[in-house]
Formats: C-alpha cells, sequence, structure tokens
C-alpha cells in the first residue's frame, strides 16, 4: 500500500487513518521513503528531521489508539516553507544569512498545527527571503519542476509546491507576497491559496513586505486546501494586523455551497505577453463555469498595468527596513573579516545576502529616501489605493473574478535569471491581489501541449475564502487535473 | 556685538509600564544582561510588535499634563539607522502624527536669593511622541558588547520649540517638567539612571535679528545641572568663536562633565537620512473621548498649582513650599497632617523642619519614617492647647517618637512631661526666682522689658521645662509689679 499513498489526498489519508488501514508512523515512513527516492531530482526540501516527524506521527497515532484525535490533520504530515518558524528548529530563509540560525519559537501557524496534531515533515526550499518566482535565488539549491526536471517549480515558494507535486508530502504551507503561493502552484499543478491579509497570522513568519505577506497552503485538491486553511485561520493578538473576524467552516461551505455565482472576466488579464494555450485553458475553465448556470461578466481594472511597478516599489521598502536585522551582530551570518564595526555590517551582509535580496534592498532603500520618498513611496501607496478600489468596485457586480495564475507555463531554470524584468512579469496576473489585500486561489485547468500544468486564478472579496473554494471546488469535481501527477 | 541665546531641548523620558512597549516581557533596570528579552525585544525573524496600551495611556495622560493636543488617531513609524545597540536597525517612533501636539510647561526661575522665590513662565512644546529605547553597548579593550534589557522600554521624547535663552531657564523647565512626570507617575526621572535624558539645540544671534543661528546639538549632558553647565560652556564657546571672527559649524558636541568642556562629535553632513515610513506590522490607535475621560480623571493637581494653594489655603511660606512641592508623598504627608491638627503652618514646619532633619541625619526616606502624620497632628495639638511647650516637644517627645514611633501623648504620659498651667504652682518657684535675682528685677523694673527672659529661663529651669511659658511670663510680671 505505501507505494500509492504519495499521491493520495488529504482527505483520502484521513479516511485511512480513520479506518485504521494505516498509522501515522506508517504514512510518514512512506513519505521519507518517496522524499529519498525524488528529492535528490526535485530538490524541494532544505532539511528533513525524520526523527521528529516520526516521533510525532507515534505520538498520533497513540492519540488515536486513545481515541483523543484533536482534528482532521492530526498524524497528517504537513510540509513548511523555510520561512515560517518552530521552536528549536532550523530557519533558514534559503539564505547563507540564517544557514545556522535555530528559532527560539513557534510561529503561530506552527503552534496551531501542532495544537490540531500535524506532523511537521521539513522545510521547503524557496527563493531567499522570499525574493523571487522560480525558487532559483534560494542560496543552498534551485527546487526543480516535478512534471520536467528541467524546468523551475515557480516561486517564492517552489519548495512547498514541487513538494506536494511530487508526492513527497500531501499538505504545505507557503507564503504569498506578490504571488509566491498561486504561480508555483500553476507551475507544479496543485492547488495555493493566498488568504485575505489579515486572516492568517504573520506571527513567526519572517517578513518580506509585511504589509503584503500572507501564509497559505497548498494541496492536491481544494478540500485539502480548506482543511489546512481552516487550521490556521483567525485572529491573533501577536500579530496587530491579524483581524478580529470569525472563521467560517470553509470544508462545510465547500460542500453545501454549488452556485450558480456571478463571475467577472477582467479584460486586463487576457492582453498581450499571455501564453495562447494557458488562455486557451482559462477560456475553456471560465465556459464551463457558463455552461453552468453561471452568470458571466466582462469587467475593467483600469489600474492594473500599474500593479507591478507599484509593487516593486511598496515590497522593495519595507524589505530594506525588514532585512536590517541582519546585520552580523547577534544570530545571523557573521564575516570572519571584520577590523571594525563598519566591517561587521558591510562583510556581513555582502556575504549573507544573495544578488536579488542585494538588489531589492537597495531598490526599497532608495524610494524611501529623502527627496524619493513622495515620489515613490507615497505615490505607490495612492496607486494600491486605487487598485484595491478596482476590485471592490467589480466586487459590486460579481462574487468573483476569473483569471490565468501566471502569463504562462513553468519555464527552463536560468531561462529569465538574466533578465529581471521578464521574471517579475510572471507574477502580473498574481500581484493586485496581494495590493489589495484580497484572497486568490489558484488550481489546476488543464495541460499544455507540452504536458505542463497550467493554473486557473479565482480572486474573491475580501475574507471571501469560502466562496473561493466552493467556486474551485465545482470546477475541480467536474474535472480530472488534479488526479493528474507528475511521472517521478 | 551683543547676542542672544536661543536654546531648544529635547528630552527623553522613560514611561514606567509594567511590560516593554511591544511585548509582553517587563521592564528593569540594573538586572544582568540580556534577562530582559524575549524574540520581539531582539528583533528575531518573525517577530512581530503589538503596542503597550498602558504605554499610549501613559503617554495621553502627559500629554494632558503637558496640557497638548491629543489627536484622535496616533501612528508608528519606522526611523531607519543602523547601531548596534538597535536590535532590528529600525528604531519604531512616531514622525507625523506623534501622540501629544504643542502643549506648555509652566517653569519656575532661580530666584534671587533660595528664599526668595524666582518669576514664573510658561515654556512651548512642539510635540512629544511615543517610541522605544534602544539597548546599551558597553565597550572593553578590544570588544563592544551589547546589552538589550533597555531596549523596548517605552520612551517620550518632548520637544519645546527655540524658546528658552538662558542655562537657568534649560535648568527651570528640566526641574518642572521632572516635577510633573513625577506628579503623574510617569517616571522618576532619575538621569543617572537614563530614566531622563536631555539634548539640547543652541544658537546665537545678534540682538535685533530675525533668522536664527547656526544650530549646535549638545548631547551627553547627564544631570539637570549638567545640563545648565553644559549651555553655559556652549554660550561661552560660540561667542567666543563669533567675536573672535570665527565661525559656528552646524554640528553634534558631547558634553564631558568631568572636564566640563563640550568636544565635537559629528557633523551635519555626516548626520542620517532616516528614510521614515509608517511602521506596516502596526495599525494606527484611536484614542476616543471615552478613553480621554478615564485618564482625564487621573489627571493630578500640577505641582505649580499646588504650591499656589499652599500659599492661599495655608499661607505657607516660600522656604516651606519649596521643599514640599516636588515631593508628592511629602506634601500627601503634610495634608494628612495638616487635616487633622487643622494647623497647617505648624504642621508644615515640624515636617520640614525636624521631620526631614532627622530623615537625612538617619539617612532615610519617608517611606521608612516611623514618623506618621497623625504623630505630628497629635504633637501639634498638644503644643496647641499647652499641655506641652515646644521646647520639650523638641527636646523630649520628637526624639522618641522618631526612634520608636511612639505617639506623642504616651510620651508625654509615660516622661510626666504635662505642662503645667496651674498659676497656685507657679507662684511660689516664680518668686524664688525673683527673690534670688535682684539685678535682673531692677533692670525690669527700669523699663528693660527684655530682662525678664532670664528670670523665665530660671523659672524653666526649676521646673524642669513643663511650665507653660506664657503663663511663666504672666506671673512674673504680676509678682514684679506688686513688689514694684
Amino acid at each position: 500500500m505505501a507505494d500509492d499513498l504519495h499521491f493520495k489526498t488529504l482527505t483520502e489519508l484521513q479516511s485511512l487513518l480513520s479506518s485504521g488501514d494505516m498509522s501515522s508512523v506508517e504514512l510518514t515512513q512512506a513519505l521519507i521513503n518517496r522524499k529519498e527516492a525524488v528529492d535528490p531530482q526535485v530538490q524541494a526540501f532544505n532539511s528533513l528531521n525524520t526523527e521528529g516527524a516520526l516521533a510525532e506521527a507515534e505520538a498520533a497515532d497513540q492519540r488515536r489508539a486513545a481515541g483523543e484525535i484533536k482534528g482532521p490533520l492530526d498524524g497528517i504530515p504537513i510540509g513548511l516553507k523555510d520561512v515560517i518558524s518552530v521552536k528549536d528548529r532550523p530557519l533558514t530563509c534559503s539564505s547563507k544569512m540564517l544557514e545556522d540560525f535555530v528559532s527560539p519559537y513557534d510561529a503561530t501557524s506552527t503552534a496551531k498545527l501542532k495544537h490540531a496534531g500535524a506532523v511537521l515533515f521539513g522545510r521547503l526550499n524557496m527563493d531567499e527571503f522570499a525574493m523571487g518566482s522560480s525558487t532559483e535565488n534560494s542560496a543552498f539549491k534551485t527546487t526543480f519542476n516535478p512534471w520536467d526536471l528541467e524546468r523551475v517549480a515557480g516561486g517564492s515558494s517552489g519548495g512547498s509546491a514541487a513538494a506536494v507535486s511530487a508526492g513527497s508530502v500531501p499538505v504545505s504551507l507557503g507564503s504569498d507576497t506578490g504571488g509566491s503561493i498561486r504561480q508555483p502552484a500553476s507551475f507544479c499543478g496543485v492547488v495555493g491559496m493566498k488568504p485575505t491579509y489579515g486572516r492568517v497570522s504573520r506571527f513567526g513568519l519572517v517578513a518580506y513586505a509585511s504589509s503584503l505577506d500572507q501564509i497559505g497552503p497548498f494541496g492536491r485538491s481544494v478540500k485539502d486546501v480548506a482543511s489546512v486553511l481552516q487550521a490556521i485561520a483567525g485572529h491573533d493578538p501577536k500579530d496587530s494586523t491579524s483581524i478580529e473576524q470569525d472563521v467560517p467552516d470553509y470544508s462545510a461551505a465547500v460542500a453545501s455551497s454549488k452556485g450558480p455565482w456571478k463571475l467577472g472576466v477582467p479584460k486586463e488579464y487576457f492582453g498581450e505577453g499571455l501564453d495562447p494555450e494557458v488562455k486557451e485553458s482559462v477560456q475553456k475553465a471560465i465556459d464551463w463555469y457558463a455552461d453552468q448556470g453561471c452568470e458571466i461578466q466582462e469587467v475593467s481594472m483600469p489600474n492594473m498595468n500599474l500593479a507591478v511597478a507599484t509593487y516593486y516599489i511598496i515590497a522593495t521598502a519595507e524589505a530594506s527596513s525588514n532585512l536590517a536585522r541582519f546585520d552580523g551582530v547577534r544570530y545571523t551570518h557573521r564575516s570572519k573579516e571584520i577590523e571594525n564595526a563598519i566591517d561587521l555590517y558591510f562583510k556581513s551582509r555582502a556575504e549573507g545576502f544573495g544578488d536579488e535580496v542585494k538588489l531589492r534592498i537597495i531598490l526599497g532603500t532608495y524610494v524611501l529616501s529623502s527627496g524619493y520618498y513622495d515620489a515613490y513611496y507615497l505615490r505607490a501607496q495612492k496607486v494600491r489605493t486605487l487598485i484595491r478600489q478596482d476590485f471592490m468596485k467589480a466586487y459590486e457586480q460579481v462574487d468573483a473574478l476569473l483569471t490565468p495564475t501566471s502569463p504562462f507555463v513553468s519555464f527552463k531554470a536560468g531561462e529569465k535569471n538574466e533578465d529581471p524584468l521578464a521574471m517579475y512579469l510572471s507574477d502580473i496576473y498574481t500581484i493586485s491581489a496581494n495590493l489589495a489585500g484580497i484572497p486568490g486561489l489558484s488550481l489546476p485547468c488543464g495541460l499544455n501541449s507540452e504536458g505542463l500544468p497550467i493554473g486557473l486564478q479565482i480572486l474573491g472579496k475580501p475574507f471571501g475564502e469560502a466562496d473561493l473554494l466552493a467556486i474551485g471546488n465545482a470546477y475541480e469535481e467536474a474535472h480530472d487535473h488534479s488526479n493528474q501527477h507528475p511521472k517521478l | 556685538m551683543e547676542y542672544e541665546v536661543v536654546i531648544g531641548l529635547e528630552v527623553h523620558v522613560q514611561v514606567r509600564t509594567k511590560s516593554k512597549i511591544f511585548t509582553s516581557v517587563g521592564v528593569g533596570f540594573g538586572q544582568d544582561p540580556n534577562t530582559l528579552t524575549d524574540p520581539v525585544v531582539l528583533g528575531f525573524p518573525g517577530a512581530l510588535p503589538v503596542i503597550n496600551r498602558e504605554a499610549v495611556e501613559k503617554s495621553v495622560k502627559v500629554g494632558m499634563l503637558l496640557e497638548s493636543t491629543i489627536p484622535e488617531i496616533t501612528k508608528w513609524d519606522r526611523k531607519n539607522y543602523f547601531y548596534p545597540d538597535s536590535p532590528k536597525n529600525y528604531q519604531i517612533s512616531q514622525f507625523d502624527q506623534p501622540i501629544c501636539e504643542g502643549g506648555k510647561v509652566e517653569i519656575e526661575l532661580p530666584g534671587p536669593s533660595r528664599n526668595i522665590m524666582g518669576e514664573h513662565m510658561w515654556v512651548e512644546l512642539t510635540r512629544a511622541h511615543l517610541e522605544e529605547d534602544v539597548g546599551k553597548l558597553n565597550h572593553f579593550d578590544s570588544d563592544s558588547l551589547v546589552d538589550y534589557n533597555r531596549a523596548g522600554t517605552p520612551l517620550l521624547e518632548i520637544v519645546t520649540e527655540p524658546v528658552l535663552h538662558t542655562p537657568d531657564e534649560a535648568w527651570a523647565y528640566l526641574n518642572a517638567l521632572r516635577n510633573l512626570m513625577i506628579y503623574g507617575d510617569i517616571s522618576d526621572c532619575d538621569m543617572e539612571k537614563g530614566q531622563m535624558r536631555c539634548d539640547a539645540n543652541i544658537s546665537i544671534r545678534p540682538v535685533g535679528q530675525k533668522e536664527l543661528g547656526v544650530k549646535v546639538e549638545i548631547k551627553n549632558m547627564n544631570s539637570i545641572s549638567g545640563v545648565r553647565n553644559g549651555l553655559a560652556y556652549e554660550i561661552q564657546r560660540q561667542i567666543q568663536t563669533a567675536k573672535a571672527g570665527g565661525a559656528i559649524h552646524q554640528e553634534t558636541r558631547g558634553w564631558d562633565a568631568a572636564k566640563n568642556v563640550s568636544y565635537h562629535m559629528r557633523f551635519k553632513e555626516e548626520s542620517h537620512d532616516y528614510r521614515y515610513f509608517p511602521d506596516p506590522d502596526l495599525m494606527p490607535v484611536r484614542i476616543d473621548d471615552a478613553w480621554r475621560e478615564r485618564v482625564e480623571g487621573t489627571i493630578p493637581e500640577r505641582p505649580f498649582d499646588r504650591q499656589r494653594r499652599y500659599y492661599e489655603d495655608y499661607d505657607l511660606p516660600f522656604t516651606v513650599t519649596s521643599v514640599l512641592i516636588p515631593d508628592p508623598e511629602l506634601c500627601a504627608f503634610f495634608e494628612e497632617a495638616a487635616e487633622a491638627s487643622g494647623e497647617a503652618q505648624q504642621s508644615a514646619n515640624w515636617i520640614v523642619n525636624n521631620l526631614l532633619g532627622e530623615l537625612g541625619n538617619a539617612g532615610l526616606t519617608l517611606a521608612d519614617s516611623k514618623v506618621t502624620p497623625a504623630h505630628i497632628a497629635e504633637l501639634v495639638g498638644l503644643i496647641k492647647e499647652g499641655a506641652i511647650s515646644k521646647n520639650i516637644a523638641k527636646e523630649q517627645i520628637f526624639g522618641d517618637m522618631f526612634e520608636n514611633g511612639n505617639m506623642p501623648a504616651a510620651i508625654v504620659e509615660a516622661k510626666g512631661l504635662k505642662q503645667s498651667n496651674d498659676t497656685g504652682e507657679l507662684e511660689p518657684v516664680c518668686q524664688e526666682v525673683i527673690d534670688a535675682n535682684p539685678g535682673p528685677v531692677a533692670e525690669i523694673q527700669g523699663g528693660n522689658d527684655k530682662a525678664i527672659n532670664f528670670l523665665k529661663g530660671q523659672v524653666m529651669k526649676a521646673t524642669r521645662g513643663k511650665a507653660n511659658p506664657s503663663l511663666v511670663d504672666q506671673v512674673l510680671k504680676e509678682l514684679i509689679d506688686k513688689k514694684g
């Protein structure tokens, strides 16, 4: 049985656990074996504490035997992007800067997963400090796409997407600042969701851009993603930007809500630069919704063309300040060539950060500088408001928006490294959701002619996660895309 | 040429709260290094700040004490600069929406002598903003170590307009500000413990010139008198430089209290671009009417208002109020004694002249005192009703009361010190004294009234002080008249 466990959904694994056909230890061991078999090629994991995972699985089995299971995630292995703190475990952010750092505390999401009985299964690779769209900016390794090992997994949560896609773990957490969950989910043919800003606590998530960052789940089905979101969502007094709003029962909403919905198609998402095969797949999905009786309406996002520029001002400004703490003084990499205090900063940071991180720190420092603040940062904040207004206006007419997740499918490793702008454009459809603070879901909507996954993005109203999941689930149940897996 | 001096002060006051400004770790001074820390204080990856509402509330209280405007919305900004005492390499501070806008502080200039009250005036404030304190660097031969215990202590920066003109005014402002902070239970403002710190901006300009001169900032003045000395030195330095035809540079200078000189630290060109921007980790805070009213209810009487009341209601002289007013606990002690005895002046005199003296000699504070307001009130009452003389109270009762905490009436009883008010008992004693001292008696009869004091002294001696002095006076006069 162990051999065919690795592509099962969370829901399937849950029923195997509760029927007693499989123990958590068996499942965990099977996944350790799978990871050992495929990860040398995929390179999704930064680390995996097998003993720790097996011990947690053992404890889950004992709880189950005693009839004290903690909930649907009890005994289920889950992978964490290496940017979310786990007490007494490494937290590298795929950076040399934190190569030897061990976090002294749990992120709120981690604490909630522990409380739910989940088995913490390894730390997943990413672009350094979540800056990138291909996981090629990791200081340690590039994560490859399980569908084509010459291609990238996307980013920045490439490890989290690839590990689920490759069958090494059923569900995982990533973080999404400009598309870092949805774009790799799309590239790797899995489901990924960025919740509304403030829905999931950021406490313990190493900040890239604080006003945009949000933790979210990856899974092999919309239902799986709903299950994980349920466990991590909710107000946290330790995060002032988390919002006091009740968390609905997502799984119940997915099961009960069947539409029809009013769905918007923003015309700006289907213009120049969109790959024709991606366009065709997404259009087919839109047509399917129409066939189910959904009212499809074209809407306009007039400020969408400003989103990428706005994002790279706000995100880099915040990053330049957030990453200042990595200075060689306390817990970070410290240069061995130090003569004085200035060396401590300059050399430790020069050695500890990779090129993309340096580029963004320099950009962010520039836009916040005296004399430039009004022209860049302040203006970007105003545009951000306009972008949010575009969405709010659309949501007066429709329940959700349907778009491609990325303008293209996964590209070859190295292909866009020399052209940051081309790389940045891979997030052109995802970035606006972060600027507006709204939730977004990416789910597979087919393979292209080369057999590479294409992602459909569904964007929703603030705190409209339940609707998004229901809309996505309806499509998923009627299609076979989520049952297609890479041939590893 | 005559020069006018213009001074503005930036004072940092640590706001006393149970926990740090952005996390639940406690605040303290003198603990082992790096024990008052957690992931938030140390700026660990992923840690987030949460505003301490007590720090906001106390800042609102300060704003009310300073008669500032408290805007409905206040927010936090990041001040970005690299320094090893700053855990995040940015300080969470307030840039364009401080918690207190404007305001004013009443000050009292030094009088012509210690016993005479000086002129009062008001010092206008620009603003006060709330921020987090940084850690402390300790330098050794080849290394420097950082102690982050202080980091994250709530700190209010209170900024004056450039309206001060002399070191005495600055000194008076700092004293007045400290008294306000003590009255408001905001801080003890002990500068040696870093609870209050002061930077000064100082410039000179020819009298009559409108534009301000080149500004020099002075740092590291670690006491209130240090500020006065530092400013006096800097004024002289600038005036001498100007008179010698030299240029005054925009710079930051440090004050060396031991050598009594200021020294160059850095020029303006080396100053930072702090790249302020709103902290995305913190939401703006709304200070609504209900909250405001609640704080308003905790505002104490201000020190100078109390001084005026003591003068108007009790006719207390400046020599007494100047001792009482800076210490609200002493004032409360006095008011309790005055209330209980109905004798404000006498109570104040006993407290200021006797109690504080004894406490000082014993190296104790009011909190250690065995003498309570009830002791003072009873003592004053015994004197008023003539049961004991002031001398007996001073010589034979107060010390006992201070040492042992016994009530004065009990001491009088136990020692048999009750004053004699019986004319019949006094007459024979007085007659004996008159008979034994014909010289002084003759002087009195010759019109020298003061000579009676000698006879009084003799009677007091014979009665071991228990005789009522005014009664002795009366009996002596009657007997001498009779004799006359």
